[in-house]
């Protein structure tokens, strides 16, 4: 019996391995000496744990009585997580050692991190899911705390684990009600306690308390307010994580609690979800307007995105899901394109964020701003590109599910937003003269943007299988 | 007789505080540390309660882990306060207010 459950979570407690040993070995050896090596070495057991993920998982396998479920939906979440994590620790490594900022302890407390986010797209629990949870989240305090001699760095850790303490907070409470209401904390359990029909107010509330617990943790308005302070004090290669795969991990658990544990009563979250995703849509795109800081500008952005993507789950049909994850991984990739760029706009080796110094960056280099032109279309949805597939995905999802309203909003909204993207590719092209940026000079950061780019226009043509594999990841969270 | 619902009250009274103490406290940050535990502390009861209400073991199990992760919280939420205090040289909440959001 508990071969088979061990068995089951075999790549997760491979990675808790790893960091573990990582974790000694380095400690006797080299310390940060070892760092750059070591950033190399998780990114390369990332990939290798995707391939081995994407390539011979099949099936549905639940382990220990419930809590833990290895389906295609959180097989597709864990490789596109995996993967981003790779890319991301590939690309900071070089900005963060010239600063003087690559400790040993961030490719480790990442590794934790993604062991967190596993466990949280495959819980099946309110205590796996709530382990997971803490696991991701406490190491992301840390790593956002990294520069500990930073005023910035500090101060974005600070607001971080507070408000992200304060989620968890809420989210305990409310999985303390479920617990009570249904009688059970498994996801099983608990959608046979709701039944069809009727959900008792205790129930209500707790659905309630956990939604807005997780919508902290996807930085969905009215909870978004830890996001730009953290984007824009956290160094630029650990923000470039945060956008990625925690945000990922975050929807995917939402996925998971909405569709698994209370799939039987749509029609009672059905509501908060599309209000959230029209409220973070608005807010994203309109407070985005006013800023200068090119990583707050990312973080309102995402907030933005995140909207599109609660809109998939407010259809609360198996196409919603299906569009919520081909947008997620779809933002995914243009996130990583973005901060490769990000990482490398620096001045006499100081890092640049304002945005005003992209003046005329395409006379400097015409192939990296026309790289950023297609990620800032992209991100706005404009049509050729990718991005705006995305969004068409989801717009017609909410429209099937009955949300007609909510996907003309997302329309508007999208023009709205279009601004601020567009305000950058005018900088690029018709800015006024101004000081240059410095030439790039790392060639990872420099392969990741043309990469994401490229895929940008390339994934018209072939969605590399991403769509048929978000299918199936829908179709596992169903009820059967 | 105390029944369930005295202690799902007694609960709701310090999860409510914990919340205000994290909003409508200006002065320093520990008492937001402390709020914090609080809510966890008001968690903890209600699982404990349900868990005897329902004769189900789950919930005190659950109680373990909450008690367990607010540990390794609390020790974290300390060391980003002493290195931020390290930066600033101040724990004032109204000090943390380098990025405006």
């Amino acid at each position: 019996m508990i071969q088979a459950d061990l068995n089951i979570i075999l790549p997760e407690i491979l990675l808790a391995l790893y960091a573990m040993l990582a974790l000694l070995a380095v400690v006797y050896t080299g310390k940060d000496k070892m760092a750059p090596m070591l950033t190399w070495l998780t990114a390369g057991v990332f990939a290798l744990l995707a391939v081995w993920i994407g390539v011979s998982g099949e099936g549905e396998n639940i382990a220990f009585n419930g809590m833990f479920h290895d389906d295609a939906f959180s097989r597709f979440a864990k490789v596109a997580m995996l993967l981003a994590g790779a890319a991301v620790l590939v690309m900071g490594a070089d900005y963060m050692q010239r600063r003087n900022m690559l400790r040993f302890e961030y490719p480790i407390l990442v590794a934790l991190a993604m062991v967190g986010m596993m466990t949280m797209v495959s819980a099946g629990d309110l205590m796996t899911l709530y382990m997971g949870l803490e696991l991701q989240s406490l190491s992301l305090y840390v790593v956002a705390t990294l520069r500990r001699d930073g005023v910035k760095s500090t101060e974005a850790g600070m607001k971080y684990f507070l408000l992200g303490a304060l989620s968890s907070g809420l989210l305990l409470y409310g999985s303390s009600l479920v617990y009570g209401f249904a009688g059970t904390t498994t996801f099983a359990g608990i959608v046979e306690a709701v039944g069809h029909g009727h959900t008792p107010l205790g129930l209500l509330f707790g659905l309630t308390f956990v939604i807005s617990g997780l919508a902290f943790k996807v930085s969905a308005v009215p909870f978004h307010m830890w996001t730009p302070d953290v984007y824009e004090g956290a160094p630029t290669p650990i923000t470039a994580f945060f956008a990625t795969a925690p945000k990922l991990a975050a929807m995917g658990l939402f996925a998971r609690v909405l569709f698994d544990a209370f799939g039987g009563v749509v029609g009672d979250w059905q509501q908060i979800i599309a209000l959230l995703s029209v409220l973070s849509m608005f807010l994203g795109a309109i407070a985005a307007i006013g800023q200068t800081n090119i990583k707050r500008l990312l973080a309102y952005s995402s907030i933005a995105h995140m909207g599109y993507a609660l809109m998939g789950l407010a259809a609360g049909t198996a196409l919603g899901v299906e569009a919520m994850l081909v947008y997620m991984a779809i933002y995914v990739t243009m996130n990583v394109g973005t901060f490769a760029f990000i990482l490398s706009m620096e001045k006499d080796g100081q890092p640049v964020t304002d945005i005003a110094s992209l003046n005329l960056y395409s006379k400097q280099s015409s192939g990296r701003a026309l790289a950023l032109l297609f990620l800032m279309f992209s991100l706005a949805g404009v049509p050729p590109f990718l991005g705006f597939f995305g969004k068409l995905y989801v717009l017609r999802a909410a429209f099937e599910g009955g949300l007609a309203w909510l996907a003309i909003a997302g329309v508007v909204a999208s023009v709205i937003g279009a601004f601020y993207y567009l305000r950058i590719v005018y900088y690029m092209y018709f800015g006024e003269e101004g000081d240059e940026l410095d030439a790039p000079r790392s060639l990872v950061q420099q392969v990741l943007l043309m990469a994401s780019a490229a895929i940008m226009l390339l994934g018209i043509v072939n969605f590399f299988g991403v769509d048929t594999a978000a299918q199936a990841a829908a179709a596992a969270l169903m009820p059967h | 007789m105390i029944g369930l619902e005295h202690y799902l009250g007694v609960a709701a009274m310090l999860f409510v505080i914990g919340i205000f103490g994290l909003f409508l406290n200006r002065k320093n940050i520990i008492i937001l540390l402390m709020s914090i535990e609080l809510i966890l502390l008001s968690v903890n009861i209600n699982l404990v309660a349900f868990s005897s209400f329902l004769g189900d073991l789950t919930g005190q199990v659950f109680a373990l882990f909450v008690m367990t992760v607010a540990a390794a919280e609390a020790a974290i939420g300390l060391a980003i306060l002493v290195s931020f205090f390290r930066n600033r040289g101040t724990i004032a909440v109204e000090d943390v207010n380098v990025m405006k959001g």
